[in-house]
């Protein structure tokens, strides 16, 4: 059955205080962000428990979730390379990090790796375009992307995965 | 040296918590305001400065908040506009994560001249780590009795709330900012009312950029006036560039706008030069929204005078011939990139990004995206050029929010610059095939438009 966490639900009152009276439903994405967090992606039974503590429809929050893109409505991978392809990350080689990883991997952008370890993703631009390539894993970005610091990401993941 | 108002302390080591910023003069400007200025002398005083709103739209900034409808009794609200998702634009990122108690004086100081008591920053998801910074920021300030109840003994509440996006580059627009703040998918509300009347939870609100807000510091210490000297014309103060591309030094900059472009570019205080000797082809100087400039009309204008960094000299020509400031996110393009690749992932980015609201951009968007990529790939047909600008045509000026113009703007502008290119694409049809620029991670994984 899906819960929050003791941590988790002290979190949801802080986080609906911050808007008026009677308009909870503004704690709609955060509250989604400290799902995700808790549970790696959005079940439907996950989003049915948001939708209670908010006391709104669950059509509200699958109407929400399926329109921001940083919502996972399916399983991901320990780690997920979210690759920037737009112009200032292409100008600068982007293609080229996502074919490598590609290759690296055995996957293409959507899919996990069999042993669930990663997962590959396209993104439109992150705001690093000064330090393009990048990526995003997890909540840092990853930076001046060379096939170097692409194979040093990935060692670095399976070390800490092992 | 150009003058800096907003990064000189950018670099002062541990610049970024209150006890050094205080130290380096921070928080002055909420001192003066609550201890010596009534609102409405706040409100003037940005007006005096001639500030214009630094998202990109250019707006008079105190003009702004001089609409903001005060109806007795009904809360009204400041929301920081932090979304940054324009392609080319990392400025507010860059202010935020190594200076963000500019922002939060910045906010705090608006809000007293609006009567926000309760103050939000929309900020982008993606910048997840600087919501741990902002927020650090705003315990501090809490903590030193620049936030809460009664600041200073002036009486003024105030409580500042972060809130993440989701990815949406749409949540930008500042209707559906609101929206999205509301809980809501971010689709942009039909204008009017607008926010200044019914904003968020149907509240006056007020929607800044970050930079915007954090020019208010300055402003405030040195008076309307004295910012309004910086500068040239109705381009005061000081402007935070983001530059990248085929640069030697990509990064954010803060320009007087008296700087020529070529200067920016070329000078080593600035973008360094073209990156491994190549030549200069393009710029997009504002976002990747505005037209971009071949570089013949770029460093100078049509008629032949020097291309300035400020909003009137970009500007000049119009859509003919000239461009915009936009949000400061400068892209530079060297003599080898193909402007028809770069116009696709454009194309897809604003076919991404578009809520779907309204059917010329819903539908727009990706019928251009699709002739770009056929065009890139070498399958285009002549016919396509101009139907690529008939689309455009039909999408500018006809959806309910910026985005459409935003979308059809960088078509419209590459045919209309680089027309030879785009024809070059279907003449050497081979050739560009044999290019496909990295194509082939895409074309197994989205529909291809059949030749």
């Amino acid at each position: 059955m899906v819960q929050f966490s003791q941590e988790n639900l002290l979190k949801v009152d802080k986080i609906i205080a911050r808007y008026p009276e009677g308009r909870q439903k503004s704690a709609l994405i955060p509250l989604l962000h400290l799902a995700q967090e808790q549970y790696g992606w959005l079940s439907v039974e996950t989003m049915d428990y948001v939708a209670s503590l908010l006391s709104i429809d669950p059509i509200e929050v699958y109407e929400v979730a399926s329109f921001y893109s940083m919502y996972n409505l399916k399983p991901i991978g320990k780690y997920m390379f979210e690759v920037c392809q737009t112009g200032p990350c292409m100008i600068n080689g982007s293609d080229d990090i996502i074919e490598y990883i590609g290759e690296k991997l055995n996957i293409k952008p959507g899919e996990t790796t069999a042993d669930g370890l990663f997962t590959l993703k396209t993104v439109e631009c992150l705001g690093a375009c000064g330090y393009a390539p990048m990526m995003q894993m997890g909540k840092f970005y990853k930076e001046h992307l060379t096939k170097e610091k692409v194979d040093a990401i990935i060692e670095e993941c399976r070390a800490k995965a092992n | 040296m150009g003058r800096k108002l907003l990064l000189e302390k950018a670099h002062v080591e541990g610049i970024r918590y209150f006890d050094t910023y205080r130290r380096e003069g921070g928080y002055r400007s909420v001192e003066k305001a609550l201890k010596t200025m009534g609102p409405d002398d706040v409100t003037e005083e940005v007006k005096k400065s001639g500030l214009r709103g630094r998202g990109g739209a250019g707006f008079p900034t105190g003009m702004k908040w001089s609409f903001l409808a005060k109806p007795e009794g009904v809360p009204r609200h400041l929301v920081v506009n932090a979304d940054e998702s324009e392609p080319g634009t990392f400025k507010d990122r860059y202010l935020m994560e190594f200076i963000p108690h500019l922002l939060i004086e910045g906010v705090i100081v608006a809000s007293y001249a609006l009567g926000s008591n309760t103050s939000y920053i929309y900020i982008r998801g993606e910048y997840a780590w600087i919501v741990d910074i902002l927020e650090q920021a705003i315990q501090e300030a809490h903590n030193n009795g620049f936030l809460g109840k009664n600041i200073l003994g002036s009486g003024f509440d105030c409580d500042i709330h972060v809130q993440r996006g989701a990815g949406a580059y749409i949540c930008g627009e500042e209707t559906a900012l609101i929206e999205s703040l509301e809980g809501k998918r971010g689709n942009p509300r039909i204008k009017p009312p607008f926010p200044a009347v019914k904003g968020a939870w149907d509240r006056p609100t007020v929607v800044n950029n970050v930079e915007s807000i954090a020019a208010v510091v300055p402003i405030i210490n040195e008076g309307g006036e004295e910012y309004a000297k910086i500068g040239v014309g109705k381009s005061t103060g000081t402007k935070l560039i983001s530059a990248c591309g085929n640069i030697n030094k990509p990064g954010v900059y803060e320009i007087d706008m008296t700087i020529s472009v070529e200067e920016f570019i070329y000078s080593d205080e600035w973008c360094g030069g073209i990156a491994k000797g190549k030549r200069l082809k393009a710029c997009i100087p504002g976002g990747s929204s505005v037209p971009i400039l071949p570089a013949n009309l770029l460093l100078k204008t049509a008629k032949g005078e020097q291309r300035m960094m400020n909003y009137e000299s970009l500007a000049d020509g119009g859509f003919q011939t000239g461009t915009m400031m936009g949000s400061g996110g400068f892209i530079v393009f060297d003599e080898d990139q193909c402007v028809v690749k770069h116009t696709y992932t454009l194309a897809r980015f604003y076919r991404h990004e578009s809520c779907g609201q309204c059917s010329p951009c819903r539908e727009g968007t990706g019928w251009m995206e699709k002739l770009l990529l056929r065009l890139d790939k070498g399958q285009g047909k002549m016919s396509d050029i101009d139907l690529l600008w008939d689309i455009q045509s039909r999408i500018e000026g006809n959806t309910i929010c910026p985005l459409g113009d935003a979308a059809a703007w960088p078509v419209a502008a590459a045919i209309r610059h680089f027309r030879d290119e785009f024809e070059w694409h279907i003449t050497n049809a081979a050739e560009a095939q044999v290019r496909n620029f990295g194509l082939a991670h895409y074309a197994d994984v989205r529909e291809v438009v059949p030749a």
